[in-house]
């Protein structure tokens, strides 16, 4: 195929009907020539640019500082710029969007001249690409108010301040998985069924997410309305049983430590009861550290499983402590955090209720270096000397 | 000599100006979030003003213990530099004004060039061009510190920077107004204005020379807003005949 020269232009057809406008400009964007593709893009006669208008003139006052602030450094310094979106102000005002692709054209002592650019018509790319970018905006939007939700969600499953029980200390710890921003499955209570007799609860459902916090919340109520009518912890987890078994929404299993605590004007007696959860854990005075009761079934999994009672009184010095699995499967490389090192640690912070809570948190969340792979609950309940 | 780079780009916008000035201890550095800075070092509350990059002159005039400093600022650079020479006059031994504007949103009486609509074409332009920036683009931005010739790299990393920061920059940079910081200069300062120049133009340069005592205005043979890649040589030698006298 051989083009041939236009009459009028004296360009040829190849450089006028080009699939871009082709712009040459001088080093201070002052037009030089324009192909016809260019001059039906922007509406404007040719012989009104070329030598009068520069280039930026024709775009957009935003677009003409970023010309400035980006594309001419750029192009002056590297020596082009591909792919640059900007929008053009045609003859009637309206703006159409234009991919831009320019060279620098340097003399022959390597000096800087003036430029070269070819012009696409971007406007459906554009319109999709903004789209693109409304999109990006509003999932940033449902991301923000989801993480608010979570949190308010996850506030709703633990007590907002422990209870001040009068003769005993409690503290409790608890943090979500990661940072935060899944629902989890671990939730603690301590309420009051009478004149020194408290409830404290510890429990973990099987997995994360809504559908969790939906069996959480169920199982933190539920706790709270059986104690009504009769508060002993095996009494209690046999209602819970029979709660999760009779709930078809949901199919979820759950583990349960439940704690009463009650005073009789000299000392304090703990009855512990478990359902598939890791056994309360007494620290004495002397440091001596020992598991309070036996496992028990999983709650929801059988038809009436028997829950056990175990009883112990609390000397001065004393401290029970409940926790979720987020503390003795914490991990480290190929480690676990492990009973070992929970006792060791619950050692040495006996004689307060917030260190034993607290400090071992701490100290599981340093295990893992900052990041929790599950969530924690820790309540320990210490009677002073 | 100390030389702050504008908004847009990096310390490479005075790679052809620097050799002129062999004989002094040269220091440039790119701002936080542009260039090769860490990109982790910005902080969204410290560099929603100038101010926090005026601190930031500071910082590195304390840790290289740099004294009667020639300060070069391009640009927005230009009141970063004001705002530091304010702060700890005797440091600086002169103020080079490159471009500067105390003030691009026009206002009663005051014609910056800009209205805030424009402002928000311009995020607008960053947000359409940013599009093929992503985080796989940041090592590349970041690392060869120890490389500063423009290779590949840096041809690719060169005005780029993550969008947000980016867009941060810009309102700090566009919605700033330090008119009333100019009256304070007491550093004997240069304007140097290019005839034409559509981020700052003419009469904004003058505006700043009226109202920095004793200063001196050069209007450039030069057009456009960076007369430092456009006629690095004319830059050079109107600050040198300024510095060296």
């Amino acid at each position: 195929m051989t083009d041939h020269l236009d009459a009028t232009t004296g360009h040829d057809a190849f450089f006028d009907d080009a699939p871009c406008g082709f712009v040459a400009v001088q080093l201070d964007g002052t037009i030089e020539r324009v192909n016809r593709t260019f001059v039906e893009m922007c509406g404007f006669a040719a012989a009104d640019l070329v030598g009068s208008r520069r280039l930026a003139s024709l775009l957009s006052v935003g677009g003409q500082m970023y010309v400035e602030t980006h594309l001419k450094p750029m192009l002056l310094l590297t020596g082009q710029v591909r792919g640059v979106a900007l929008e053009l102000v045609d003859a009637c005002g309206a703006r159409v969007p234009v991919l831009v692709n320019a060279t620098l054209v340097r003399d022959a002592d390597g000096q800087p001249v003036g430029g070269r650019v070819a012009m696409f018509d971007a406007t459906e790319r554009r319109a999709y690409e903004e789209e693109l970018l409304a999109a990006r905006a509003r999932a940033e939007e449902t991301e923000a108010a989801a993480r608010t939700l979570v949190r308010s969600l996850q506030q709703t499953l633990i007590p907002p301040v422990v209870p001040i029980v009068e003769g005993l200390q409690v503290a409790a710890a608890y943090r979500p998985a990661g940072d935060g921003d899944e629902v989890g499955g671990d939730f603690y209570d301590v309420f009051q069924v009478g004149a020194d007799d408290w409830i404290v609860v510890v429990g973990d459902v099987t997995g994360k997410g809504v559908e969790a916090a939906a069996v959480t919340a169920l199982a933190r109520y539920t706790v709270r309305a059986a104690a009504v009518t009769n508060a002993a912890p095996d009494a209690i987890l046999a209602t819970l049983n029979d709660v999760l078994r009779k709930d078809d929404a949901t199919s979820r299993w759950c583990t349960c430590a439940i704690a009463r605590l009650t005073g009789d004007g000299d000392g304090w007696h703990a009855q512990v009861s478990h359902g598939g959860h890791p056994l309360a854990l007494v620290v004495a005075a002397d440091g001596d550290v020992t598991e309070l009761g036996t496992p028990g079934v999983v709650l929801g999994a059988l038809e009436q499983p028997t829950f056990r009672c175990a009883r112990r009184s609390l000397e001065p010095g004393d401290a029970l402590v409940l926790y979720t699995d987020g503390v003795t499967e914490a991990r480290s490389g190929g480690q676990f955090y492990g009973e070992q090192r929970l006792g060791a640690t619950l050692r040495a912070q006996r004689g307060s209720a917030n260190g034993l809570a607290y400090r071992l948190l701490d100290d599981v969340v340093g295990f893992q270096a900052g990041t929790t792979s599950d969530d924690i609950v820790i309540v320990a309940v210490h009677r002073p000397s | 000599m100390l030389f702050a780079h504008g908004y847009g780009c990096d310390q490479q916008m005075w790679r052809h100006v620097t050799p002129a000035f062999d004989d002094f201890q040269v220091v440039c550095f790119d701002h936080v979030g542009a260039g090769r800075s860490d990109l982790a070092a910005y902080d969204p509350a410290r560099y929603a003003s100038l101010e926090g990059y005026a601190t930031d002159v500071l910082e590195i005039c304390d840790a290289l213990d740099l004294r009667d400093v020639v300060y070069v600022g391009h640009s927005v650079a230009a009141m970063i530099g004001v705002l530091a020479a304010n702060r700890e006059p005797d440091r600086f031994a002169a103020l080079v004004l490159v471009g500067p504007s105390p003030r691009y949103l026009d206002d009663d009486g005051y014609v910056g060039g800009f209205g805030a609509a424009d402002i928000e074409e311009l995020l607008g332009a960053l947000d359409a061009n940013y599009l093929g920036w992503s985080q796989a683009m940041a090592p590349v931005i970041v690392g060869n510190a120890d490389r500063p010739e423009l290779g590949a790299e840096l041809t690719a990393s060169f005005c780029r920077t993550d969008p947000e920061i980016a867009k941060r920059f810009a309102r700090a940079t566009f919605l700033a107004d330090n008119r009333a910081d100019l009256d304070h200069v007491t550093v004997p300062t240069l304007v140097l204005q290019c005839t034409e120049d559509v981020i700052a133009p003419p009469d904004v340069g003058r505006y700043v020379a009226d109202h920095i005592a004793g200063s001196e205005l050069v209007i450039l043979d030069a057009t456009g807003h960076c007369p430092n890649l456009s006629a690095p040589e004319a830059t050079a030698a109107a600050i040198a005949r300024f510095v060296r006298r």
